[in-house]
């Protein structure tokens, strides 16, 4: 199979530093509900099955990640603690990797974060952020994203990459989460 | 989605755990699954709540139950909700928490 070939483009300001520039996809966008679903949720002690729903009972940070183990995942729960969001808002990430995995990640960092588990990745492809990666065949991984859910899980504030790679803006987080709990 | 009552501290693939979740469905009782880990030192959440790493364990909170141990498990179980249970529970709430 031949996925649609992303176009290389160079970053000005970065010349030796390629990014590519990953298809438009309709994702789940600001003002809309974010999809319900159910998926094993990790904390650092156990995990069982939970669905957003269930677990969304005030503003919420919901970060899709790449699998764990990659520096994108590293970096965005670091990024968390550094910022102490969790003091703030619930903070839940969504990855394919196994709860095993995310008990591991979460060993590390990411204090008072819990982790869905997503390994066949429906929940990626309903959340429109599938992204196949090149020369991991049979592999669906998630783009990075952000969403901050009010209590309804309306999303107040969206982000989805569109270049690979891509991190998310910390201070444009930090200011939606700032606008939602004040 | 209501909280159901009876929480299964379980391993994957651990039988003394599919033990108790047999009984659980032959009874027909809603529970909620936990998963830990394989070692031993990764269960502090099990001993919190059960005094012991040991799975299966279960709480229930309909009866205050929390026990460990596959057999005393499925025989609390059965003399709580099985057919044989007449007496509401309250015979297997005094033996409970072993």
């Amino acid at each position: 199979m031949v996925a649609a070939q992303p176009t290389p483009r160079e970053v000005p300001e970065m010349p030796d530093f390629d990014v590519v520039s990953l298809p438009e996809t309709d994702h789940v966008a600001e003002g809309e509900v974010a999809p319900d679903f159910t998926r094993p949720l990790a904390n650092d002690e156990y995990w069982e099955d939970r669905a957003l729903d269930d677990v969304v009972d005030g503003p919420t940070l919901l970060l899709f990640h790449p699998m764990d183990g990659a520096f994108q995942g590293t970096y965005l729960y670091n990024t968390v603690d550094d910022h102490g969001w969790t003091d703030d808002v619930d903070v839940l990430g969504l990855s394919i990797s196994t709860p095993y995995a995310h008990k591991r990640l979460l060993a590390d960092r990411g204090d008072g974060v819990r982790i869905f588990s997503d390994p066949g990745a429906d929940v990626i492809e309903e959340y429109g952020l599938a992204h196949d990666i090149d020369g991991m065949t049979g592999i669906t991984e998630s783009r990075p994203a952000v969403f901050l859910l009010d209590s309804d899980r309306t999303v107040e504030y969206a982000w989805v990459a569109s270049e690979h790679p891509e991190f998310p803006d910390a201070e444009a987080i930090g200011d939606a989460v700032a606008d939602l709990v004040d | 989605m209501s909280e159901p009552q009876i929480t299964l501290y379980r391993l994957q693939a651990c039988p003394f755990c599919e033990r108790v979740v047999r009984t659980l469905n032959e009874l027909d009782l809603e529970y909620r699954s936990r998963y830990v880990e394989p070692m031993h030192s990764e269960r502090n959440v099990v001993k919190r709540v059960s005094g012991a790493r040991s799975v299966p364990a279960i709480v229930d909170r309909e009866t205050g139950v929390t026990m460990s141990e596959s057999a005393n498990i499925v025989e609390y179980l059965k003399g709580t909700y099985g057919d044989a249970a007449t007496d509401g529970g309250r015979a297997a709430d005094a033996e409970g928490g072993a």
